[in-house]
């Protein structure tokens, strides 16, 4: 329906977004190699001595430290409960069910500082001390709603007569999950992990509430920015976040054909069925 | 089996498709299944195959228990410690109850933070939606399969890639020095300066929630039928008539469920405002964050964050009544 002229035009604005939404990226990837300690543009020179000072910087690397072992719990929580979740909430009908499938994406769909200051209401008022642990609870607590989004999604997809023949077939049980279900969920069960992955490992406000006095590496670098110190260190730490939470969400998105990495959204565009 | 199967889908059709699984009225087949570890956990698989309530217990407690013991629990928590106090003298938390922190909410310092930050949200959401639909009606309707795959995981990227290094790129793009700056003054128009301002502050949050508001339209957009509009066409509206009065309306629960997200975040975020924001950049997230850190205030801070969940809860039952929640 659309004309010629139409057309040209939406192709420059999508262009025009696509610009503004990746401009910004490069030039922070640029930054990590400027040479000097100055941050103004165009940079002076280029250098990779920077990484190096980022590398052996022991509060860097304590707080990158501190975000890998948040996050890898996390994950492993979120892979548990997120999955069992969207199992039970697909398969069961059962009273409340409208209710606990709303409450399972609160988390996402609320600003993350109501979590923060709710977690850290009731670590204070349970005398809870702020520890790795607590950290691991926050994000577990929104982690688990990617990985529930991203199963329960496929398990609408996928025709429950598969599991119907399987079953006439024989299997059944615990043999049918592990044999068939399994199987057809797995990828997006991976997808759910790494994208729980990246959430948390990059994750400020609801750390900024559950951490006390322990840097993770985004707090690390959300300290510095604030105090306008180690800003060259800042550039390359960045660019490894950045890296940390790209790579699991490109390997999500290529698992499930793209459809799988929509986020706060359930039943994602169905991208590759048309 | 021609037989079973048929009789299977006549079954099948009388009940709603995803309730399949639990099959009451027909006996588990007797003999073990072929690859079954042992005995013992055949038979507990047996026994769990035929008990779906505790199959249903067994899978939903854990994760449910979660969120009741964690997630909920907290959220009373806060609640309730909105209504404490803290002893001014000692910073110790004091478990009597007032209305002194909603009382203080209700003055003109908080009124003002509170409105700017909804105007600063409804500002962001309008944006995002103008930028985004042209984007969303071009994968839905123009691309081929493949660019629309492309440009979707393109669009998405952004929205996962680390939250704190997208502000802090807009720092140094937006600072005295920096690359915005830098770009103006070649193309003559002069050296400009908008870093540390609210104007600062839209660019970045519309930058950051924009992906969550594409995706939802494309999605509205993509369920349309082209015969709506050929229809439209052969009923003699012109092109831009059709995106008005077929392609707009049709879209709209993909605009409420974006905008669930854009102005949902914005409400809440204290890092823009900290880090991109002005000296005049008060908002509801970053005086929250005050109140943690140097004021030591937990239940004012509860009590101020308890604002963003009634702006929402008033703004969902009206993405409500638009039909958001069908596109979600």
């Amino acid at each position: 329906m659309e004309g010629r002229l139409a057309r040209i035009g939406l192709r420059i604005w999508v262009g025009g977004v696509l610009l503004f939404l990746f401009v910004p990226i490069g030039i922070i990837c640029f930054y990590a190699f400027n040479s000097s300690n100055v941050q103004s543009w165009p940079i002076h020179g280029l250098s990779v001595k920077w990484f190096s000072v980022a590398w052996h910087d022991p509060q860097v690397r304590a707080a990158f430290l501190l975000s890998l072992r948040a996050a890898i719990f996390a994950t492993v929580v979120a892979l548990l409960l997120g999955s069992a979740a969207a199992f039970g909430v697909h398969r069961f009908r059962f009273f409340g069910r409208e209710a606990v499938s709303l409450l399972l994406v609160l988390p996402l769909s609320l600003p993350g500082i109501i979590t923060g200051i709710a977690l850290n209401s009731a670590f204070n008022f349970a005398g809870i001390g702020l520890s790795l642990l607590t950290i691991i609870i926050g994000h577990a607590t929104f982690c688990i709603v990617v990985v529930y989004n991203n199963v329960l999604a496929r398990l609408r997809r996928v025709s429950g007569s598969v599991n119907e023949a399987a079953a006439d077939l024989g299997a059944h049980g615990l043999f049918l999950f592990r044999t068939v279900t399994l199987p057809m969920l797995s990828t997006a069960v991976i997808s759910g992990a790494l994208l729980a992955f990246a959430l948390s490992f990059d994750e400020v406000i609801v750390t900024t509430f559950t951490a006390g006095a322990q840097n993770t590496l985004p707090l690390w670098v959300f300290g510095a920015i604030r105090l306008g110190q180690d800003l060259p260190e800042v550039n390359v730490v960045v660019v490894g976040v950045l890296l940390l939470t790209v790579v699991p969400v490109i390997a999500a998105a290529r698992l499930t054909g793209g459809g799988g990495i929509t986020r706060g959204s359930a039943a994602g565009p169905r991208i590759s069925g048309g | 089996m021609g037989v079973r199967l048929d009789a299977d889908h006549r079954v099948k059709g009388g009940r709603s498709v995803t309730s399949t699984m639990p099959r009451e009225g027909r006996p588990a087949p007797d003999r073990p299944s072929p690859g079954m570890a042992g005995r013992g956990s055949a038979r507990i698989s047996a026994a769990l195959w035929r008990r779906t309530w505790l199959r249903a217990t067994l899978t939903l407690s854990p994760p449910l228990a979660w969120f009741l013991v964690i997630y909920l629990a907290s959220l009373l928590v806060m609640l309730v410690t909105a209504f404490w106090s803290v002893n001014p003298f000692t910073n110790a938390l004091e478990h009597t109850w007032t209305l002194a922190n909603f009382r203080e909410l209700f003055t003109g310092t908080y009124l003002s933070i509170i409105g700017r930050t909804i105007a600063m949200a409804a500002i962001v959401t309008v944006t995002d939606a103008v930028l985004a639909f042209p984007v969303a009606y071009y994968m839905a309707r123009i691309a081929t399969q493949r660019g629309r795959q492309l440009l979707f995981t393109a669009v998405l990227l952004p929205l996962w890639a680390s939250y704190i290094a997208r502000v802090y790129a807009w720092i140094v793009i937006l600072q005295k020095d920096g690359t915005l700056s830098w770009f103006f003054d070649k193309i003559g128009v002069g050296p400009v300066n908008i870093g540390y301002s609210n104007v600062a502050m839209w660019l970045v949050f519309s930058y950051i929630w924009l992906p969550f508001m594409i995706a939802p339209i494309y999605a509205a957009l993509e369920r349309i039928p082209d015969s709506l509009l050929e229809a439209s066409g052969d009923l003699g509206a012109r092109n831009w008539r059709t995106v008005r009065s077929v392609l707009l309306p049709l879209a709209l629960p993909g605009f409420a469920a974006g905008s669930i997200f854009t102005f949902s975040l914005t409400l809440g975020d204290f890092i823009t405002p900290l880090l991109v924001g002005g000296a005049n950049s008060n908002f509801i997230g970053n005086v929250i964050y005050a109140n943690i850190g140097t004021a030591n205030n937990l239940p004012f801070a509860a009590a101020l964050a308890i604002v963003p969940i009634v702006i929402m809860i008033c703004y969902l039952l009206g993405a409500r009544a638009a039909g958001a929640f069908r596109s979600m």
